[in-house]
């Protein structure tokens, strides 16, 4: 479990991160989402203990990360951003410190890294400097070193940055596996990632916590929420036919693919109601489709209302 | 105490990683070497002993530890890695420590290499052992005093350079305190007690009289006590620089 209470973070006259509070339970896999330089590491920096804040606190565990910052830093896995570690170093000897200082001894040791290896495909480059290996075996690494105890909380600063897109599926499919009984923090500023990974959004910007809410509340913020989205031959007629229906409120043409999406007056159910319409009038149509809602959309607005607020 | 041992040995383990260390060993002892044989006249002086090796420690120590000291923190700065360190459980501490323990005995490698020349001087007369002995001890406790002002400065900056320089200029204060050219500058207008207390942070005064071969306890606190402070400010300095 992590809390955070009034965690506020200030350089000078910037405030970083400005009185976030949340708590975050075990089996919950929170998406941390923000534009570059919203505070989104600096948070993490605090929780982990890093950084120390300038008001507020953090709890791990119910371990203060300032009064008891061992008993906190025992129970989390952190995965810094860009994956730092020591390029000099051997995989295998850089993974031996890290047990080292984790106190893993004997059999559980060994344990512990015969399973990180495998979990990570790292078998082939454990005799490389880390320096020598690609971004991608980099991340993993440092993602290998971050859950080499197995820890109860883990907190990854942007993941997946820099994977190609199956490494990033493999990624995924790892914290999917490992979330479960887990408190999982994954900043991000991809958002397919967190409608596949997080059961759990927070947004925040210029330091502010914006939304906490869960993926499918926050793609009902959407105005695509309910929208229906399709193609057809005769596009005219069919904009004219779906516009007149009183539950949508505007109809929207793609000037890429010249797809037609009608968008729902205060999220209405209007699938039905655009179906009949296409029936009743012999519309061809080759592709019918409704929309969850746009995230990024949703991410936009949300980010782009706080950052204009705030005098430059 | 465990996680000193684990900071050490990677650490340790680091300097001989790339060929840096090699190169610094073998201009170390080059150095020591022409410095003893050209300079001290080891030959033409007639005496069996170590006197003229020991003499040119603090100066050879001015560049040398500094450049051994310098990628401590640093290089942890640099690439990030101290946030990695740092939230890991350990105290600071522990990483300060264990960091400065690893340097100090890279250093000690380094003046264990020179021991052919204990032997020489075995050969060649009959040398108060005892005194050479306590002439090793004193040059590395000197070279830790050194260790502990460079390693603090390293944690001031990313740049390994920076750092580099920054240790030789506050070195060479300390070095030099006892030095009448720097007393002097005080002895026209401040207070004898704070020209005694200025002479009485010397290096060169400290280590003259060990390596003279007499422990004096009062030479080891203070060199004890240097390192303490000076590693002290590099917990400090780390904390106030380590997410810059």
């Amino acid at each position: 479990m992590i809390e955070t209470e009034h965690l506020t973070k200030r350089y000078g006259p910037l405030t970083a991160v400005d009185d976030v509070s949340f708590r975050v339970e075990p089996g919950q896999v929170l998406g941390f989402l923000g534009p570059n330089g919203a505070g989104k590491s600096t948070t993490m920096k605090m929780i982990t203990g890093f950084l120390a804040p300038s008001a507020g606190t953090a709890r791990v565990c119910g371990h203060d990360i300032q009064r008891e910052p061992l008993s906190a830093k025992r129970l989390l896995g952190y995965l810094p951003e860009g994956a730092p570690s020591y390029g000099e170093m051997t995989v295998a000897g850089f993974l031996a410190f890290v047990a080292d200082l984790r106190d893993l001894r004997g059999e559980r040791r060994r344990q512990a890294l015969d399973r990180v290896i495998a979990r990570l495909h790292l078998g082939p480059v454990l005799r490389q400097p880390i320096d020598t290996l690609s971004k991608g075996f980099k991340r993993r690494v440092g993602i290998a070193q971050a859950i080499l105890h197995d820890p109860p909380v883990l907190i990854l600063d942007e993941p997946t940055d820099g994977l190609d897109p199956n490494q990033k599926h493999e990624v995924r499919t790892l914290l999917g596996e490992m979330a479960a009984e887990r408190t999982v923090i994954i900043s991000t500023h991809i958002l397919e990632e967190v409608d596949a990974l997080c059961n759990r959004v927070i947004i925040i910007a210029a330091g502010r916590l914006l939304a906490d809410d869960t993926p499918q509340a926050l793609l009902a913020r959407s105005r695509y929420h309910r929208a229906v989205t399709l193609s057809t031959p005769q596009p005219e007629p069919v904009r004219q036919a779906l516009a007149s229906l009183p539950g949508v409120a505007e109809v929207e043409v793609d000037a890429h693919d010249g797809r037609l999406t009608a968008i729902a007056r205060d999220g209405q159910n209007i699938f039905g109601a655009v179906q009949q319409v296409l029936q009743s009038g012999n519309f061809q149509v080759r592709e019918l489709q409704l929309e969850r809602g746009r995230l990024d959309e949703v991410f936009r607005r949300i980010t782009q209302d706080a950052t204009s607020e705030v005098p430059a | 105490m465990n996680a000193v041992v684990s900071v050490f040995r990677r650490e340790f383990a680091s300097y001989f990683a790339t060929p840096e260390a090699y190169v610094f060993i073998v201009v170390f002892l080059i150095l020591n070497g022409a410095f003893t044989f050209y300079l001290g006249q080891f030959y033409e002086r007639g005496q069996a002993d170590l006197q003229p090796f020991f003499t040119f420690h603090p100066w050879l120590y001015l560049f040398f530890v500094p450049a051994v000291a310098m990628r401590l923190w640093a290089e942890e700065r640099k690439s990030g890695s101290i946030e990695l360190l740092l939230t890991l459980p350990l105290t600071m501490w522990q990483a300060v420590l264990g960091k400065f323990l690893a340097a100090w005995a890279f250093i000690a490698v380094a003046l264990l290499l020179t021991l052919p020349l204990w032997i020489t001087v075995n050969y060649l007369g009959d040398p108060d052992n005892g005194a050479i002995l306590a002439g090793y001890c004193g040059s590395l406790l000197l070279a830790g005093a050194y260790l502990a002002i460079g390693a603090c400065l390293s944690a001031v900056s990313r740049n390994q350079v920076v750092a580099f320089i920054l240790a030789v200029v506050v070195s060479l204060l300390f070095l030099l305190a006892g030095l009448p050219m720097v007393l002097d500058v005080f002895r026209a207008w401040a207070p004898q007690a704070l020209v005694d207390a200025i002479a009485s942070l010397s290096f060169l005064t400290h280590f003259g009289d060990i390596s003279r071969g007499v422990i004096d306890l009062r030479d080891l606190v203070f060199f004890a006590l240097t390192i303490g402070f000076w590693l002290m400010g590099c917990a400090v300095v780390v904390d106030l620089k380590k997410a810059d």
